[in-house]
């Protein structure tokens, strides 16, 4: 991978001993992480673990109160999501990545809108837009129908498809998926996956929140255990097993719950 | 880029022209507006309805609907309402009247400044829709409360009358007149309001389908959250939409307040539910983000055919609200049909 930086710091995103509070409440203390180009990093924890507060970091939403957040060996300094964006930072919010009553293309450009000709007759490229978000959606493996058909007629893993090839699309270094899988089933989880890893041969550092550890492993470089605002561990992945990374999450109390679950699962 | 990627899709054999057509916002106010036309032909007593002379007058009615209804329709298919549209004609027709007859400005820089004002009205409505994050419904109806408020009480204390009168005494009248409010085509006179209408529609679809400023208009009403974490400036896009309503309302004002030399202080109230039924006719969905800006003008041109074409029926004028009712429902019914006919799964 190439990576321009100044400090030598080949990972692509690094948080530092970050700290995030809402008046009383601490979201997030203490948490480091880094995220290295063409990999795929998880961030699992269970609800209120603080994996939103953490993806609103990354994404320019919020800034940490304390600690340090590096983009490319660089104070990143996020005025704004749009600064995060240009900066290289995308985002796919679980259902707020896609416009559904818009066309494919439409979405696919959203924002970044493919113009010809001078103002005031300066016009969107219809032609192009609707081919090369044809031709980008089928390189990532993505065959649809028809770029004038509205997102909110393909299906859920489709959307997400979308929202990801676009990210990628448009440069991306960093990709942040919140939950895509979540609200999906078996199948179309397994499309939404196939996205991730396409994403990663490419270069990008993904970062995938979930809290279905069976997911992370099927598609994790690295794994960050969160829990109660706090990052508790972290595993390579040639270091642990799918049980130990279900097991971890659990955390002790639920584990013999769990450990039942998991029996009828492997048996499938 | 992939060389394999066929032309046409074996698995949109159902795309065909028809199904295209059967799909834009439109087409149910297009039908809707052969129907009205026809029936209207049918029940004239005149024998005028059909010709140019029936033409310029419903024209005319279509045009100073159809101008505020566009810019109506783009804001809700952005997402919001303005329910103050309506009385921000008589708003603007006020303001220009008194800057003319009681400050003695030149009639160019009235209208000038009234653009600036009405653009100022569209801000502040814009402005605290977004800031305060309340329905637009509720923020233009107290703007269209206050309005209607401040067009009596400024009008009385300025006037003495509920009225502005004697406009045409002010400097630049007649080159304004000509401009806003002259017959064109003589013997059967349309007005030039026809023109500024279709102009307007044109410039208004070009707009909402052809660039990005069009796109960013769909996504902000088809999801303001998904829109701003692709990065469209969301506030920006639907404060431009209600400048843009509040000033066109303005052209509507001056156009009146020039034809008829004078502006009643309760001029325009009423109009903006009008202007909303032209755009829902218009197959702009009541919930955002879909919609068209030639539907809003087939539904005002469908207003404009009735209010003419009960007069030259004969019957009392009154039953046009009436006829109104019916053909919201009608229109908001068969779009609705057609749609999911031919729209699939959409939402
Ligand atoms: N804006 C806020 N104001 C106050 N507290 C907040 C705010 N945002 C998050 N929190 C708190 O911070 C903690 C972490 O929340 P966060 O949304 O990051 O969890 P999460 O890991 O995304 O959970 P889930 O899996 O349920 O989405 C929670 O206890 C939450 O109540
Ligand atoms: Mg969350």
């Amino acid at each position: 991978m190439t990576n321009e930086n100044h400090s030598g710091d080949t990972a692509a995103l690094r948080l530092d001993n970050v700290t995030m509070r809402f008046g009383s409440v601490i979201a997030l203390s203490g948490v480091s992480m880094h995220v290295d180009p063409g990999t795929v990093t998880c961030v699992l924890g269970d609800n209120g673990a603080g994996k939103s507060t953490l993806i609103k970091i990354l994404s320019g939403v919020y800034t940490p109160a304390e600690g340090s957040f590096l983009l490319e060996g660089n104070e990143a300094n996020f005025a704004s999501p749009r600064d995060a964006l240009d900066r290289g930072i995308a985002t796919v919010f679980q259902d707020l990545a896609t416009v559904p009553l818009m066309s494919v293309w439409r979405n696919f450009f959203l924002g970044n809108e493919p113009t010809v000709g001078f103002f005031p007759f300066r016009r969107l490229n219809t032609k192009y837009a609707k081919t090369a978000c044809k031709s980008e959606l089928f390189d990532m493996g993505i065959d649809i129908r028809d770029p004038d058909q509205a997102v909110g007629t393909l299906s859920g893993g489709e959307r997400q498809a979308v929202a990801i090839a676009r990210a990628v699309h448009f440069g991306a270094k960093v990709l942040i998926l919140d939950e895509p899988t979540s609200a999906l089933g078996v199948k179309q989880s397994g499309v939404v996956l196939k996205y991730v890893l396409q994403a990663k041969e490419r270069g990008v550092a993904v970062v995938f929140i979930t809290h279905n550890p069976h997911h992370a492993f099927l598609v994790g470089d690295r794994f960050f255990l969160l829990n109660r605002g706090k990052m508790i561990a972290q595993y390579e992945r040639a270091d642990v097993s799918r049980e130990e990374l279900v097991r971890a999450m659990a955390g002790g109390a639920e584990l013999d719950a769990l450990a039942h679950e998991l029996e009828s699962l492997s048996s499938e | 880029m992939s060389a394999v990627i066929a032309e046409t899709d074996e698995r949109v054999a159902r795309s065909s022209t028809f199904v295209r057509i059967m799909r834009r916002p439109e087409i149910g106010a297009l039908m809707g507006a052969i129907v009205v036309y026809v029936f209207f032909s049918a029940v004239d007593t005149t024998g005028t309805f059909v010709g140019l002379n029936g033409a310029a007058r419903w024209t005319d009615v279509a045009a100073t609907t159809g101008i505020v209804a566009v810019a109506v329709a783009l804001l809700m298919i952005g997402g919001e309402f303005d329910l103050s549209a309506g009385v921000m004609i008589g708003t603007s027709g006020l303001f220009a009247g008194l800057l003319i007859t009681e400050y003695n400005i030149p009639v160019w820089p009235s209208i000038a400044l009234t653009f600036v004002f009405a653009a100022c009205i569209g801000l502040l409505n814009g402005w605290l829709v977004v800031k305060t994050g309340l329905p637009s419904f509720i923020v233009t109806l107290a703007m269209f409360f206050s309005l209607r408020g401040i067009n009596l009480g400024v009008t009385k204390l300025l006037t003495d009358t509920v009225r502005v009168a004697d406009v045409d005494e002010g400097e630049g009248f007649d080159s304004a007149r000509t401009v806003f409010a002259a017959e064109l085509w003589e013997p059967y006179g349309f007005k030039v309001a026809v023109v500024w209408w279709i102009v307007l529609t044109v410039i208004a679809t070009w707009v909402l389908t052809r660039t990005k400023f069009g796109n960013w208009i769909f996504a902000v009403g088809g999801d303001k959250n998904a829109a701003r974490n692709t990065g469209v400036p969301v506030n920006r896009t639907k404060i431009a939409l209600f400048m843009y309503t509040s000033m066109s309302a303005a052209l509507v004002g001056i156009i009146s307040l020039l034809r008829l030399r004078s502006m009643q202080a309760g001029q325009g109230v009423g109009e903006e539910f009008v202007f909303i039924i032209a755009a829902v006719v218009g197959g702009c969905l009541l919930t955002g983000g879909y919609g068209s800006a030639i539907g809003a003008s087939i539904g005002s041109a469908i207003i404009g055919m009735a209010f003419i074409g009960i007069a030259y029926a004969g019957w009392n004028t009154d039953w046009s609200w009436l006829f109104l009712g019916l053909i919201l429902f009608v229109a908001v019914l068969t779009n609705s049909l057609i749609g999911k006919r031919f729209q699939g799964g959409r939402k």
